[in-house]
């Protein structure tokens, strides 16, 4: 049964984690797009769509991706070239990802999908307790690992990073230097399109393979928190999106053994709790500022 | 987004439409829906009594819908646009749309609303519902046959009525075959949030329980009993493609053929303001068929449905032992519709605590 647990656990958590890494990448470079919702319903729709229609997971995990940066794309476009309210347009994007991915999806609801495979490596995945869960997870939740480690790397340890953080501290300066602020923008938000629908692809290809509208249901609202809560490091957004996972999993668990907690109470539990613990993590204020990209949401227009 | 789309479209049609006229004219009927009619649940099914409608009809009715309409002040505005553009009938279907339709009902006199799932009627407002519960007792009934533990799990959304009323009539309808047949049940707060219904659907079978019943939207859940090689229940449309083996059947609501019988009456003029509790007998509840038991249980299943249709069963015929103790209903007779659209209570044999 707690096998049962963890591995719900994982799947819970894992959609969270990639579009909250996306996310973090993006507001490091000194964006805000709210839209992170809208990218990855789209995402969840152009993911199943093209899975349903090739029959290939791997070109719907794929389109799922493209979905997401095409979408970013337009962000990009509205607020990086067209200098607008980056708050507006990305909760515009949200309502747009909303809207398009009912009308894309219209004539899928209703269809089975495949499921993502697990992986299965004869021996090692059949250990109890452990092969299941270390070796018995899709692509996507081992490839979520591998992202938050690289960009964890990227960010801190490699001139790239630092060119990205330098861009969201003080885009100014970062001119100043040389670095082309605005590219850099786009390739980060980019990215985050990306994460943002792979997160969607995981809803509609392993979590729940099929697509439904807004079958998202808020999570890319709370991938845009634990980013804030994890105070912009990666591996605390890995803490807050398993944690919040987590108090969400134990709360049907404890449900079901009947212990006497009210419903309400523990359905509120996973956002309480995720909340608190940030905060404690990031209880630091120095370091909670240090950490804050300085030009987080502003445009940036270069003089000359 | 999609339902200024839709809206666009709308204005356009109409005024398209209105450089012709003068051919017979059509009557318009309109649907006003909560959620998106890509749920495959609820808005979904009442979307398919609309083209039912649509179909029967032919070219004597036209019909719009508005989607996604949130509860309060924006349905009054949906209801009262719908009004105005000319529609004749217009169906809100959702509990939370009732003062809306009242109110907006008594600035439109000559136009028919019907209200469903509500208790507010008024002239030209006619309600409607379903005795969804009547298929959650057979359900029961077929649970108790199949599982092997004699243990259910059950995925609820919010507490009311409705919901709790299926939960006692699943319970009353297990009992008659397993005294001791018992339930998990996990409240999601959510009607509809497939991800949450699924991983309660696994935590619910991680714990021992072979079948899933629920009371949300989704076919997440079934397809985990799918995959787990164990059942579960379809909820508002028939789930099957999603669960081939292990859907025993689904609670299916069938709006159309009441939706097609209240537009005849506007077309011929004898529309009157009723109060509709229909249940399998006038097929506005429907089990899809029984799949993936044994043909015992598939028999047993066949003759209480006969037996709820013709009036001999009832599920909460009296004396009903309620969870403190207490006995309510007379013997012989069913709980009087009042006690059930106010249902705060269990029956005995439930261990969950109501949420209040």
């Amino acid at each position: 049964m707690l096998q049962e647990i963890v591995l719900t656990i994982i799947t819970a958590s894992t959609p969270l984690l990639l579009a909250a890494t996306g996310e973090l990448v993006v507001e490091r470079s000194g964006v805000l797009n709210l839209g992170v919702e809208g990218m990855m319903v789209i995402g969840a729709v152009t993911g199943f769509a093209v899975a349903f229609a090739t029959g290939s997971l791997l070109l719907g995990t794929l389109a799922a991706m493209t979905g997401g940066i095409l979408l970013a794309l337009l962000f990009g476009l509205l607020t990086l070239t067209f200098i607008a309210n980056q708050v507006a347009t990305g909760l515009a994007l949200t309502l747009l990802g909303l809207g398009l991915s009912g009308l894309i999806g219209e004539s899928f609801v209703g269809q089975p999908g495949a499921r993502l495979p697990k992986l299965d490596i004869p021996g090692v995945s059949d250990i109890p307790f452990i092969g299941p869960i270390l070796f018995g997870q899709d692509a996507i939740v081992y490839l979520s690992f591998a992202l938050v480690a690289t960009v964890s790397y990227a960010l801190f340890r490699t001139r790239i990073g630092l060119i990205i953080r330098a861009v969201g501290d003080n885009h100014a300066s970062a001119h100043i230097l040389g670095y082309r602020v605005i590219p850099v923008r786009y390739l980060c938000v980019m990215f985050g399109g990306a994460c943002a629908g792979l997160a969607g692809g995981y809803l509609s290809l392993a979590y729940t393979p099929q697509w439904i509208e807004n079958m998202t249901a808020g999570r890319g609202w709370i991938a845009l928190a634990l980013v804030v809560f994890a105070s912009w490091v990666p591996v605390r957004v890995l803490v807050g999106a398993y944690l919040f996972g987590t108090v969400t999993i134990l709360g049907f668990a404890l449900q079901g053994f009947g212990i006497g907690i009210p419903a309400q109470v523990l359905s509120s539990l996973p956002y309480l709790v995720t909340i608190l613990a940030l905060v404690v993590i990031s209880g630091n204020r120095v370091l909670m500022r240090a950490n804050t990209p300085a030009c987080l949401g502003q445009a940036f227009v270069p003089d000359r | 987004m999609r339902k200024w789309l839709i809206m666009a479209g709308a204005v356009a049609l109409a005024a398209a439409s209105s450089a012709g006229s003068a051919q017979a004219e059509k009557l318009k009927a309109c649907w006003v829906y909560v959620g998106p009619i890509g749920d495959f649940g609820y808005s979904y099914q009442h979307d398919v009594g609309r083209k039912q409608v649509e179909k029967e009809l032919g070219d004597k009715v036209e019909t719009t819908y508005i989607e996604n309409v949130a509860e309060g002040p924006d349905a009054d505005r949906a209801i009262e646009r719908l009004a105005r553009e000319g529609c004749k009938i217009i169906f809100t279907t959702s509990f939370g749309f009732m003062d809306s339709t009242i109110k907006v009902a008594k600035k439109f006199p000559k136009v028919k609303f019907e209200h469903a799932t509500g208790y507010k009627q008024a002239k030209n407002v006619a309600i409607y519902n379903a005795r969804f519960y009547e298929g959650r007792y057979v359900m029961g009934e077929i649970a108790a046959k199949v599982s092997k533990p004699g243990l259910a799990g059950y995925i609820v959304s919010f507490p009311i009525p409705e919901v709790v009323m299926g939960i006692n009539s699943f319970m009353l309808g297990a009992q008659t075959v397993n005294p001791n047949f018992k339930i998990k049940i996990v409240w999601v707060n959510s009607w509809y949030d497939p991800g949450k219904e699924a991983d309660a659907a696994k935590v619910l079978f991680g714990q021992g329980a072979d079948i899933i019943v629920q009371h949300t939207d989704s076919t997440a859940a079934l397809q985990i009993a799918e995959e787990k090689g164990l059942h579960g229940f379809g909820q508002s449309s028939d789930m099957i493609k999603f669960a081939a083996h292990a859907q025993l059947t689904a609670n299916t609501d069938n709006w159309g053929d009441y939706y097609v019988q209240e537009v005849k009456k506007v077309l011929d003029g004898t529309w009157k303001s009723t109060n509709t509790w229909g249940g399998m007998a006038q097929n506005m509840v429907v089990l899809s068929p029984f799949t993936n038991m044994p043909d015992d249980v598939k028999k047993m299943a066949e003759d209480s449905v006969a037996k709820i249709k013709a009036g001999t069963l009832l599920p909460f015929a009296g004396p009903i032992t309620r969870q403190d103790g207490t006995v309510v209903g007379e013997a012989g007779k069913s709980l009087p519709d009042k006690d059930l659209l106010s249902m705060n209570w269990y029956v005995k044999g439930v261990d969950d605590k109501l949420p209040q």
